[in-house]
């Protein structure tokens, strides 16, 4: 009879965790709290058929364990209660698919008014890249990477001549702006990763991946990387900082064009020029 | 109807494959080192899976002391880690639990449930387990190469996994992984194909596949399905191994790896995961469908009661073999393939929810008004069910494709995988072997141990695995040597995750009493007789215990299904399928 017991305070206990855990997501600060409302339908009807379940499970071993005498009962098939309870679980699963589906149809389409930013990874440090004044972000590829180049901008691409570079693994986004993130690597596979924003994607080379979304609250949150690159994974971090858009213009005066950037590079590096 | 043999007045169908006595062994060696009988081969396949097993064991250990306790060991260095993760991941994965259900239980249990001397390939039989035991040993030779083995993670994801910053990347770490995975596919294969063909060739007179218990249908299934999904493996396997050993590019795109470029270019890293997935995400039913046929029986067995719904457990063992190879990119919403995909993945994704919730709606409804023995088989079937329904609806969660954004990747994902394709499957294999341990040596294995085994694994894996998601859920992500105290966490984990790790540390410790039991019971255990749970399936009616080489003196005539228990008007609560009983004043049908 202890398993019956135990199988009751199983449940119990789940339910008593989740309703007192203290580990619950971070405070959102995007525009995918969609994403938050469909996991929270996910945790209603998964725990209630949980619960459901385990304690049907403990109502029979209680009712139907073995006593002398007792026998069971010969009853090989019940084609109505199969298809019944088939038919429940179908809508069950159709009432968090169908939410999650029109979700997903949000997540994967940008708005046109999204201004669009470079996520650059390697191993095991971020930097970005931003459209200069032509609003266009250049070409950019490993192949061009070099001492002077580190995010392999194409030189040969007038485009990217004004793209901004930022290094050192901060990053400054106005709030309420959607923003499309380009999410590119030149190393291994990397994931752009801010669990306020809720959205991340893997960066892969050879190739430019994207996310979206619309920061919705000012303040200073931490960039990981969740897609494993190696020994420094855990300590690959950067911040994302949100602020208002007067003190994101200002920010963006201090950033460094890439021809800036390259001529510096040039101007502190002779001797090994030089050799090169 | 079922096909209970009741109904129907057939004549008795032709032998499928003449009566054949396999060939006797008589030299020492023949007999018990490169044995050609498949209970013999699969008492080795079983033995090296625990034996490697235990080494994943001691790695999930060392894992869990840097987690729930980090700075505190030093010898667990960030490249150590991933090299344990690595590994306990491969081997519980591939070397443990493939291997164990299909080369142990498969080998043992397929020929006597379905009447059958010994499997029909039984030279390839013997060398699908020394090509394992191989592939094993290559395993093992990666722990004493320079740099150790790899620490690229289970899945060997391309570039990192043959780059100089993950372990055993730039060194032989990855290439001997790589060698080894090939080698095992090869040994599987060989045993494979025998365990496909044995059951669809070698049933004995009467022994239709509508009556064959569903043990044989969860390993059957698992073994097509296995025999289709390896093949993309070792494709990857080999592309991968020539990126490495050859120069070629086939998942390398051009790269500069730490400041210098590397000579690679045009290849595609994403192409790896889908060679990887289309074959790991079968695999995660290659070692359920077992689990789920297997316990099936223990709970009919135990509950004194047929299955409930016979036919529509074959058939949704089958829908899920074939759906699983249709869902494999859901592992994959936010590795940045087209996002479009995500629609179909999380279609058929949460579309398999269904014929599994059929299956676990069956087990259920056998307890419903059955005899239930609590006996320790009984106690690790209902564990399974406890542990896999968490397990399995936590995936409603992964499957669904914009849920998974936020909590793929994180400790949410390594508690689901956990809880539904390890503890599940697990409780299972401990159920199986304290059910058929009599059957392979003629004793029953301690009770009291086994109740302390019990409930110590029940309690402790669900103490390990629950509390697991909520670290997902705050944001902590997996692969992560140690997270700190970043802003975003809205409570420290250090505490929780000490509990982990020390509630894993015991579940652990346990499993040596379970050894210990294994071997103890062997000398010392209760005499157990030919059918000590009074069981209708074949292989409890062999003429001795353990069954001879050769199984049987004449091959069983099968006259009903494995589940004919507390059949009214039966002599007993149960009626062996080669029992020709019918109810008085109806003629003997066959």
């Amino acid at each position: 009879m202890l398993i019956v017991v135990a199988l009751v305070l199983i449940v119990l206990g789940s339910i008593v965790f989740h309703l007192l855990s203290p580990w619950w997501w971070t405070p959102i600060a995007s525009n995918w709290d969609y994403i938050d409302d469909t996991l929270v339908i996910t945790f209603w009807i998964t725990g209630a058929v949980f619960a459901a379940i385990v304690l049907f499970m403990a109502y029979c071993v209680l009712k139907f364990r073995h006593r002398p005498g007792h026998k069971a009962e010969f009853d090989p098939e019940n084609k109505r209660l199969e298809w019944w309870l088939t038919g429940v679980t179908a809508a069950g699963v159709a009432a968090m698919l169908v939410p999650g589906l029109f979700v997903w149809k949000q997540f994967v389409t940008v708005p046109e008014e999204a201004t669009e930013l470079e996520v650059f990874g390697q191993q095991w440090s971020w930097a970005y890249r931003l459209p200069g004044a032509d609003g266009v972000l250049g070409t950019a590829d490993a192949e061009w990477v070099n001492g002077e180049n580190p995010l392999g901008v194409n030189p040969h691409d007038r485009f990217g001549k004004d793209d901004l570079i930022v290094e050192g693994g901060e990053i400054y986004l106005p709030v309420d702006q959607p923003v499309k993130l380009l999410l590119r690597s030149i190393d291994v596979l990397h994931n752009f990763y801010v669990p306020e924003f809720r959205a991340k994607m893997d960066m892969v080379p050879g190739m430019v991946t994207y996310i979206w979304f619309t920061p919705t609250r000012t303040g200073n949150f931490e960039v990981l990387c969740a897609e494993y690159c190696g020994t420094a994974h855990p300590f690959m971090r950067g911040y994302v900082t949100v602020v208002e858009a007067e003190e994101y213009q200002e920010w963006l005066q201090e950033q460094l064009t890439f021809e800036e950037y390259a001529s510096n590079a040039r101007a502190a590096q002779p001797v090994q020029l030089a050799e090169n | 109807m079922v096909d209970r043999g009741s109904d129907d007045r057939m004549q008795l169908p032709p032998r499928e494959v003449a009566d054949v006595m396999p060939p006797h062994a008589h030299s020492w060696i023949g007999k018990y080192v490169f044995s050609q009988d498949a209970k013999y081969i699969a008492i080795q396949y079983s033995g090296t899976a625990v034996a490697i097993g235990l080494v994943a064991l001691v790695m999930s250990w060392l894992m869990r002391l840097q987690l729930g306790f980090p700075g505190t060991f030093d010898f667990i260095t960030a490249e150590a880690y991933y090299q344990f993760v690595t590994m306990h991941g491969m081997i519980m994965v591939i070397y443990l639990l493939t291997a164990i259900f299909l080369g142990g239980f498969g080998n043992y249990l397929i020929p006597l449930m379905v009447g059958a001397r010994d499997m029909v390939f039984p030279f390839v039989n013997m060398l699908s387990y020394w090509v394992y035991l191989l592939a094993v040993l290559v395993l093992v030779a990666s722990f004493f190469v320079p740099g150790g083995p790899t620490g690229a993670g289970w899945t060997l994801y391309p570039p990192q996994a043959v780059l100089s910053g993950t372990p055993g990347g730039a060194q032989s770490g990855i290439i001997l992984m790589l060698v080894s995975l090939i080698l095992f596919i090869i040994g599987f294969t060989m045993g494979g194909l025998n365990y496909a063909v044995t059951v669809l060739q070698a049933r004995t007179r009467g022994m239709t596949m509508m009556r064959l218990p569903l043990t044989v249908w969860g390993i059957f299934t698992a073994t097509v399905m296995a025999l289709l999904a390896f093949p993309a493996l070792f494709v990857a396997c080999v592309m991968m191994l020539f990126d490495r050993l050859l120069g070629t590019s086939f998942f390398m795109p051009t790269l500069v790896e730490l400041g210098e470029k590397l000579s690679y270019g045009g290849g595609s890293p994403i192409a790896f995961q889908h060679l990887f997935w289309f074959f790991g995400h079968p695999e995660v039913y290659i070692v359920a469908l077992p689990a789920f046929g297997i316990v099936s029986d223990l709970i009919a067995v135990h509950a004194r009661k047929n299955v409930f719904g016979y036919r529509m457990m074959v058939w949704a063992i089958v829908i899920i073999g074939a759906l699983s190879f249709i869902v494999w990119a859901h592992h994959m919403y936010v590795s940045g393939m087209h996002p479009w995909f995500g629609f179909f993945f999380a279609t058929t994704t949460l579309i398999i929810a269904i014929p599994t919730a059929i299956k676990v709606y069956n087990w259920v409804l056998t307890l419903w008004k059955g005899d239930i023995h609590l006996t320790i088989p009984m106690l690790f079937a209902l564990g399974f069910i406890v542990t896999f329904v968490n397990g399995g609806l936590t995936g409603l969660f992964l499957g669904n494709v914009v849920v998974d954004v936020p909590l793929s990747d994180t400790m949410f994902v390594v508690a689901h995988f956990h809880m539904v394709m390890g503890v599940a499957p697990i409780m299972v294999i401990f159920g199986a072997i304290y059910h058929w341990y009599p059957k392979m040596t003629g004793r029953m294995l301690n009770e009291a141990m086994g109740q302390i085994h019990f409930w110590v694994t029940f309690i402790g894996a669900y103490a390990v695995f629950f509390p697991m998601h909520y670290v997902g859920l705050v944001g902590v992500p997996r692969r992560y040597f140690e997270i700190g105290e970043p802003e975003f966490l809205t409570a420290p984990v250090d505490g929780l995750n000490a509990f982990i790790s020390s509630a894993a540390l015991i579940v652990g410790a346990v499993q040596v009493l379970f050894l210990f039991n294994i071997f103890w019971s062997l000398r010392h255990g209760r005499k157990a007789g030919g059918n000590p749970w009074r069981a209708a399936s074949l292989e409890w009616h062999t003429p001795e215990t353990p069954p001879r080489h050769g199984n049987w003196n004449e091959l069983p005539d099968v006259y009903r299904w494995a589940y004919d228990y507390s059949v009214p008007g039966a002599p007993e609560d149960y009626l062996a399928q080669n029992d020709p009983w019918v109810p008085d004043g109806e003629e003997r049908r066959l």
